[in-house]
């Protein structure tokens, strides 16, 4: 009887993050794009736009391009679902998640991949030149920025003797100490240009753009309507909250639950909203004031994550 | 002071002077490179504080605050001027490129920890372990005047080795005697005078100052 109490409340637990990262995904975009208008001198949109957008696009009739293939329609199902898993078993709102156990770094960031890969794939499935451009400039950038998270997992992992995700957010949480030490302030330097990087935002992608020339992620998407629209643009914010949530309870735990309990788990979810909804309005702010690099500048940006990324792990290793 | 907030905050600004020397691979502009040579020079000065407040030295105290005037603030503002006075201020197209060149001060980074050991083994305190973010500021410094063409990087470059000789002589012996410190310091400045007026006079004769084009001049 124990055992099935303890499932329901992972159950419970797992639910609520998933409701909470779908629910706050698509108003995180909205509140950044209500800042970046602010900013720019514009009224801008609701809030809440994304949303009545998402309810638009779900209502429409489902079409598919002639020739594509059922890869074609895996590719948003496979970005989100990830997103699904990920939240789940993330340490966002609470450091003991269902399956906190088997939430490695590694693990975590390969299912994270998992929907970026599906969905280039699902882009070159058409045939469009576009659609290739923007898998093609999407994987470039995926494969520079994947060696600089990894390595930084690594530096953040080495001090803690573990790459299991919760047991990373609690050791920032029993021992700030930790958080300022400077191998994780090198990692933290390589996270923030990777999540850039893998979110899409302005110094490597700009989200608003639809500019043949410069556009990343809208190339790929452009083939997709309706419905499938509506469910790549859900995981891409889903995919936004994931990794600033991350970011936050990686270098700024507190307010993350430590103890079971439906209370403790409405704070936790009441941080990370909060501290999400912050890092997103800095991260428009800065999009206001910054301009999208050249795409042969990035690898300049990413070889510099890349080298903060090494000297976390180096001194690490040697210093430690 | 007490030992985790010692620690914490000596790793912290040895390893601020490795980055900046790093940074200074990184940004092409040249007034980014200085500033972040500036910043170089007070995490440097911030290093020989920290020793000095822990060991109740009051002269290495007087020592840091010589180094942060000079390093973080006369240097750079000489340079600064140099930079102002260049109208390409960028470093366009150095011998290496920005991603190899920071791949190689990673690598550069590693054979300093190689390199070190036997010294860290010596000097069993936490200042010694960081002996060798000392050595890798230099070998970056080196790398630096190596691969970039402008003169004022190449002056950078020089003041890199210098910062990193500086920061393994503090982390090493608990700093240089008060005299030994000022007669360096000096000579940097000078030497930077120097240079600088060595600069604005190329500047004023040939227009740039690539010093690659000048070689071409004497072909």
């Amino acid at each position: 009887m124990s055992w099935f109490g303890g499932a329901l409340a992972d159950v419970a637990v797992g639910g609520a993050q998933i409701a909470a990262v779908i629910v706050g995904g698509p108003l995180l975009i909205g509140v950044m794009r209500k800042v970046r208008a602010r900013l720019e001198g514009r009224a801008g949109s609701k809030i809440h736009q994304p949303w009545l957008d998402l309810r638009k696009l779900f209502t429409k009739q489902r079409m598919r391009p002639e020739h594509s293939s059922w890869v074609f329609g895996v590719g948003p199902v496979v970005l989100v679902a990830s997103a699904l898993v990920i939240a789940a078993v993330f340490p966002l709102a609470t450091v003991r998640p269902p399956l906190g156990q088997s939430a490695d770094f590694f693990v975590v960031v390969f299912v994270f991949l998992l929907g970026s890969v599906a969905l280039a794939l699902a882009a070159l499935d058409t045939g469009t030149p576009f659609g290739g451009m923007g898998s093609s400039r999407s994987m470039t950038i995926g494969a520079l920025a994947e060696p600089a998270l990894l390595v930084a997992i690594l530096a953040m992992s080495i001090p803690a003797h573990t790459s299991n995700l919760p047991a990373l957010v609690r050791i920032g949480l029993f021992h700030p100490e930790m958080i300022a030490s400077p191998e994780r302030l090198f990692a933290l330097g390589a996270f923030v240009i990777v999540i850039l990087a893998e979110s899409g935002r302005i110094p490597v992608d700009n989200p608003s753009t639809h500019l043949e020339l410069t556009m990343i992620h809208e190339a790929m998407v452009l083939e997709y309507a309706g419905p499938d629209l509506g469910l790549i643009v859900l995981g891409e914010s889903m995919r936004l909250v994931l990794l600033l949530g991350l970011l936050v309870n990686l270098f700024v735990p507190w307010g993350v639950a430590e103890r079971p309990g439906a209370l403790s788990i409405l704070i936790g979810i009441a941080a990370i909203s909060a501290k999400v909804l912050a890092i997103g309005i800095a991260i428009a702010i800065f999009e206001v004031f910054s301009a999208k690099l050249r795409f042969f500048r990035l690898p300049e940006l990413l070889a510099g994550g890349f080298i903060l990324a090494l000297f976390g792990a180096v001194t690490a290793l040697a210093v430690r | 002071m007490s030992d985790p907030v010692f620690v914490s905050t000596l790793e912290l600004s040895a390893g601020l002077v490795l980055l900046c020397a790093v940074v200074t691979l990184w940004r092409r502009s040249l007034s980014a490179i200085v500033k972040a040579l500036a910043v170089q020079g007070i995490a440097l000065g911030a290093v020989a504080l920290i020793l000095g407040l822990r060991h109740h030295d009051g002269i290495l105290v007087a020592v840091a605050l010589l180094v942060v005037v000079a390093k973080g603030f006369v240097i750079p503002a000489l340079l600064g001027r140099v930079v102002a006075g260049d109208p390409t201020s960028r470093e366009a197209s150095p011998l290496v490129n920005v991603p190899a060149s920071l791949v190689g001060a990673g690598a550069l980074t590693f054979l300093a920890y190689g390199a070190t050991g036997p010294v860290v083994a010596l000097v069993p305190t936490t200042a010694g372990r960081l002996i060798p973010l000392g050595f890798a500021t230099l070998l970056v410094g080196f790398f630096a005047m190596a691969v970039r063409r402008k003169s004022v990087s190449q002056i950078v470059g020089l003041l890199l080795v210098d910062n990193g000789i500086a920061l393994v002589a503090f982390l090493a012996t608990a700093g240089v005697p008060l005299v030994v410190e000022l007669g360096a310091s000096l000579d940097v400045l000078l030497l930077v005078v120097v240079l600088r007026v060595l600069a604005a006079q190329i500047g004023t004769r040939f227009g740039a100052l690539d010093l690659d084009q000048l070689r071409e001049l004497h072909d």
